[in-house]
């Protein structure tokens, strides 16, 4: 296929009208209607001011006495097995369009899918980190629809059979929007395709398809309508994107498409058995853009509510604008589609063995709610707890940390201090800091016992995590070993003495601040190798000695 | 040639005519067939019209340098030339065949290994993927397209060595039973050009009976290779589903969707098997069942016992010599039963009470599948794009312009079949069919080794007779639609002749084996050929060459 044709194609805002197209030789055009799903929009992202987030909570807040919201979500996670999910293309985010691509994801005539065990790994261990119930035997089914992104015309998905059901997760939210433990729960994980892209280009008429992420594999996992705030859904979708790092089963980035959300919000009067009709929203591309739709969301539909208009709620899919911090409307569902489920008849059944499943069991790694829960017994406070267990690789760092020296309170201040600063300012991840844990750990028993200051101990870990190296090699190479012995802070003193006789006269005449300056000086003349203890004893000793 | 060829079993036949009408509602009866007028006995003298493995004689011809592999192209590429635009059996022919000839040759000069199907001249029905050779399926929507691979048949067919020759004509996507439905042209009958040839791998069947070709690949969803081996007269099998892998195979009803094979004999056919069979990582589908050496069955008549089937327990389908099926054809299977009781079979008639329910269940699995499998043609990514300035009417405008009126009644059938509301009612309706018939199936086939029917209830009819009438068509494919809803092995091999005016036009019997036993349909089948005495199913196209050919026959073993 003309791969070359694709070459600095650029995305453009989705168009609210339908775009006219041609047909070139060789290219795959196709025109582009306003159904489209992509989320590839480029809005400006900007941050709400202060003034808008406070003004948008105090009014969600106000809704919420009259009105409860029922939120559940739809989450697509992109696995990053090595290879797609019926074929053997490997699949990198961002490479040239129509470059991972073979005769089976792009539904060439004759071309047959063979499932990628990897897929099924993935799904019995997401399965079980979401407390849910394995189907020993499950299927693939075709869920048939026609679009220039599914090059069969039909996604390979699992309809009334699922892997795993009936699960749940539980989330600790955070202090500043009021704590507090939930269990939310997933009615079911299923495996399926991912489609290809449309691409718009940014002049002609027409739109190009880009099949390198078609047969990627995803799983689905659908919650229970548990969720009543914009933050509880916001961090159920946290704590899910937590457990797919801490599983490795995919790297759950929202702005390349890894992990998408689609949530469905309705609400309806406190009091009020009946669910009100359900709107749909997609286009969410942070945690903080899915609290702040579903807000807005909410206050929507409770406006129309109390201003009697309630039916102009209507089933319909609706687009979070980053831009105007509002959801418009996407396009009104006009019945049910109807998918025309039925067996895929070229895969076999999907069969898990005990033993299997017990295997995967046995080697799952420790999950962030079991983390979170061992942290707590370990007294640390929740807003360390969740720091620490928010990230796989930064909660790993401290368990290491921790495993030689268990002063957890210094290892995790350290962490969360100067250590996440300095990721922070130079945008890195815990992993691309040259530091280790083992080195973090040698620096705490060093300033621990002595060795170095604590002040020395900060400068030497910018080293370390700038340059890599060692505790020891860093110290013996810069001289650094704080003095700790009496007559060698006692002779430095004396010369700093010696040195400023005048404030030595002033400080005997009453000026006692003076002190610190004589501190400094030692300090100085040690190059902060000094035992600032032991400084400040000797010193006040030679300084009111013959006073 | 009708009287010489039909005698003695037309007395027979006579006799069996009075007999009293067979009762259906017996499940299994055992029914005597007379055989005193039976007049030959085993083993017959050797005749020249006796089915010989041209595959064998190529492969020792060449390898003994008696005759070069270019003598035996050359051999069929002329008479592909001559008879081609008669028959209309290919929709492509192959520019290379002569080179790849010659380069087996010199392979053989530097006594390099050249494969077991060395030399050996395939035509591939159209909708088997080829990556040098169009394969368009029979359709105006894949007019040109290339596939960028070999299907896993063919890729095992070139390793081994054989030439293929061309891509063979065929009902649009498999959908039909007579060649009409190809959207390029109709093929003939070598028997009577008049007549179709069946299909839908019509062209693969008719290039092997004009010996355009020494053995064809074709494809068989409800009957696709058998019904035509049989209007043909030439040997069709079709495998167990999952014995040959579909990677390749341009899809129709995926469940039910088998490459099969045809050959002038039984060996050839089965040697044909023996090379595309086998478990393929590309087919999750295909078998991991391990293959045995069907070519060992093949062996030469003088080594045959006298009752060499003796103690074979065979049951005749006793619904498919009901109503509906023309007596000529009963008469020849009745023949074909008698023979098999002479080689020492003990037959007895078999009730499968779900038989009749088998053709409405197919129509409605192979359609749904079809309109699933058949979605992929919306002109985007390749084939005819109609141009437009929005989608749904490319795609409408594409899929109107590039699939003939069967295929769309399929695609619309089985779109309805899938629907919301109607699901229950149709699709999951014909799966619980599905398995009753397979249970069915394997019930009798514990009684028995084989299980025989005619191949389709008529012989060849006439170019356009049934074309404006689908369900006459569709009721055609009565004998064998069931056997791929229980995913069964079948042996379609020429029995008899039916009148047709004054000459005759060939009838094939079905033998039904249990799942993976082809060896031994292959077995049977052989035994059967090398010792039906009196037959000749070379079609009079080419009858006066095969009079005076120079055509060496070579005795197996």
């Amino acid at each position: 296929m003309a791969l070359t044709l694709f070459r600095g194609i650029h995305t453009r805002p989705l168009l609210p009208y339908s775009s006219a197209f041609s047909a070139r030789k060789h290219v795959i055009f196709c025109s582009m209607q306003s159904t489209q799903t992509e989320t590839s929009m480029k809005t400006k992202q900007q941050a709400p001011s202060n003034f808008t987030e406070t003004a948008r909570a105090k009014a969600v807040e106000k809704v919420l006495k009259d009105y409860e919201a029922i939120i559940g979500i739809e989450t697509h996670v992109q696995l990053s097995t090595t290879t797609k999910a019926f074929c053997g293309c490997a699949y990198t985010y961002g490479s040239q369009p129509n470059s991972c691509v073979c005769p089976v994801c792009m539904g060439l005539p004759g071309a047959l899918p063979v499932l990628n065990s990897k897929v099924i790994k993935c799904a019995v261990m997401l399965g079980l980190a979401l407390n849910c119930k394995l189907s020993l035997s499950s299927k693939f089914d075709r869920k048939q629809y026609f679009y220039p992104d599914l090059p069969k015309g039909y996604q390979i998905s699992q309809f009334d059979i699922p892997i795993a059901t009936n699960g749940f997760i539980d989330v600790d939210l955070p202090l500043e929007f009021g704590g507090g433990h939930r269990r939310f729960g997933i009615t079911r994980v299923h495996m399926e395709e991912d489609a290809g892209k449309l691409l718009h280009t940014g002049s002609g008429p027409y739109s190009q398809v880009d099949l390198n992420r078609a047969g990627v594999p995803l799983l689905e996992i659908v919650s229970e309508p548990d969720m009543r705030t914009g933050i509880e859904a916001a961090e159920y979708a946290a704590e899910l994107q937590r457990v797919v790092r801490y599983l490795g089963v995919g790297n759950g980035n929202m702005q390349e498409g890894s992990l998408r959300c689609d949530v469905n919000v309705s609400i309806r009067p406190i009091g009020q058995l009946e669910f009100g009709t359900k709107v749909e929203i997609k286009n969410l591309n942070s945690f903080s853009a899915m609290s702040r739709a579903i807000d807005f969301e909410i206050a929507r539909q409770a406006e129309l509510y109390n201003q009697g208009q309630a039916d102009e709620i209507v089933q319909e899919t609706r687009l979070w604008e980053e831009g105007s911090q509002k959801t418009f409307t996407m396009r009104k569902k006009e019945g049910l589609a109807d998918y025309r489920y039925f067996p895929e008849p070229d895969l076999p059944e999907v069969v898990l063995t005990e033993e299997y499943v017990n295997g995967i069991r046995e080697s799952l790694p420790e999950l962030p709610e079991m983390k979170r829960r061992r942290y707590e017994e370990m007294g640390l406070t929740m807003q360390d707890i969740l720091f620490l267990a928010n990230d796989v690789n930064v909660a790993e760092f401290f368990d290491a940390t921790i495993a030689k020296v268990p002063d957890i309170k210094l290892a995790a201040n350290w962490i969360m201090g100067d250590i996440a600063a300095y990721m922070k300012n130079e945008k890195l991840s815990i992993n691309e800091i040259k530091l280790s844990p083992q080195e973090l750990s040698e620096l705490i028993t060093s300033i621990k016992s002595g060795t170095i200051s604590g002040k020395i101990g900060k400068e030497i870990l910018i080293e370390l995590m700038k340059k890599g190296g060692t505790v020891k090699g860093l110290i013996e190479e810069k001289d650094l070993v704080q003095i700790v012995d009496p007559v060698e802070i006692e002779k430095i003193i004396d010369k700093v003495i010696a040195n400023n006789p005048k404030q030595l006269e002033q400080y005997r005449g009453g000026k006692t601040k003076l002190q610190g300056f004589f501190a400094g000086q030692v300090m100085k003349e040690s190059k902060g190798k000094a035992n600032p203890g032991l400084v400040n004893k000797i010193l006040i000793e030679k300084l009111n000695a013959k006073s | 040639m009708l009287s010489s060829v039909q005698n003695p079993r037309i007395l027979l036949l006579h006799h069996c005519r009075r007999s009293k009408p067979l009762h259906h509602h017996h499940r299994l009866r055992r029914h005597h067939y007379p055989k005193s007028i039976h007049a030959s006995p085993l083993p017959h003298p050797i005749s020249a019209s006796l089915p010989t493995s041209q595959i064998q004689t190529i492969q020792k011809s060449i390898l003994s340098r008696e005759k070069t592999t270019r003598q035996f192209a050359e051999e069929f590429l002329t008479r592909l030339r001559t008879t081609e635009p008669h028959v209309k059996s290919f929709l492509h022919v192959s520019e290379t065949v002569l080179n790849e000839a010659d380069e087996i040759d010199r392979k053989i000069d530097r006594n390099e290994d050249v494969g077991p199907l060395a030399g050996v001249l395939v035509a591939v029905k159209d909708n088997i993927c080829t990556a040098d050779m169009p394969s368009t399926a029979g359709s105006k929507i894949l007019e040109n397209y290339r596939p960028p691979f070999d299907a896993t048949a063919v890729r095992k067919l070139k390793e081994s060595g054989a030439i293929i020759v061309g891509k063979t004509n065929l009902d649009e996507f498999g959908m039909g039973s007579t060649t009409e439905g190809s959207a390029y042209q109709v093929t003939s009958n070598p028997w009577n050009l008049e007549c179709v040839p069946g299909g839908s791998s019509g062209g693969s069947a008719a290039a092997v009976s004009a010996r355009q070709c020494v053995v064809s690949l074709g494809s068989d969803t409800g009957g696709s290779v058998r019904q035509p081996a049989s209007f043909c007269g030439v040997v069709g099998l079709k495998p167990t589903y999952g014995r040959v892998s579909r990677y390749g195979l341009v899809a129709y009803a995926s469940s039910l969707d088998v490459i099969g094979c045809f050959g002038s004999s039984v060996a050839d056919a089965g040697i044909l098997l023996q090379s595309i069979c086998g478990h393929d990582k590309l087919d999750a589908t295909s078998s991991k069942r391990e293959v045995n050496d069907f070519t060992s069955q093949f062996i030469s008549k003088d080594y045959f016992e006298s009752q060499p089937l003796k103690g074979l327990r065979v049951g005749v389908i006793s619904e498919t010599l009901g109503d509906g099926v023309n007596q000529e054809v009963v008469s020849s299977i009745r023949g074909a039963i008698s023979h098999l009781e002479e080689l020492g079979c003990t037959v007895t008639e078999v009730s499968l009470p779900s038989f009749s329910l088998g053709l409405p269940a197919y129509y409605v699995l192979a359609s749904s599948e079809s309109s699933s499998n058949l979605s992929r043609y919306d002109g985007v990514r390749y084939g005819n794009q109609t141009v437009s300035d929005e989608l749904s009417s490319l795609y409408g405008g594409s899929r109107a312009n590039g699939f003939g009126p069967e295929v769309k009644r399929r695609i619309l059938m089985g779109t309805y079949a899938l629907s919301a509301g109607y699901y229950d009612a149709y699709y999951k309706r014909a799966q619980q069919v599905r398995t009753v018939v397979q249970k069915s199936f394997k019930a009798a086939l514990d009684l028995h080794d084989i299980l025989i029917s005619p191949a389709a209830p008529s012989a060849a009819y006439k170019i356009g007779e049934k074309k404006n009438d689908p369900l006459a068509m569709y009721a055609g494919d009565i004998m064998t639609v069931n056997v791929n809803l229980a995913g069964l092995p079948a042996l379609v091999l020429p029995c008899g002749f039916v009148k047709d005016g004054s000459a005759s036009l060939p009838v094939g019997f079905q033998m039904i084996g249990a799942a993976f036993d082809e060896e031994k349909l292959l077995r049977v089948g052989h035994i059967f050929e090398q010792t039906l005495q009196g037959y000749s199913f070379i079609p009079p196209l080419i009858a006066d060459e095969f009079k005076s050919s120079s055509v060496k026959i070579y005795q197996l073993g």
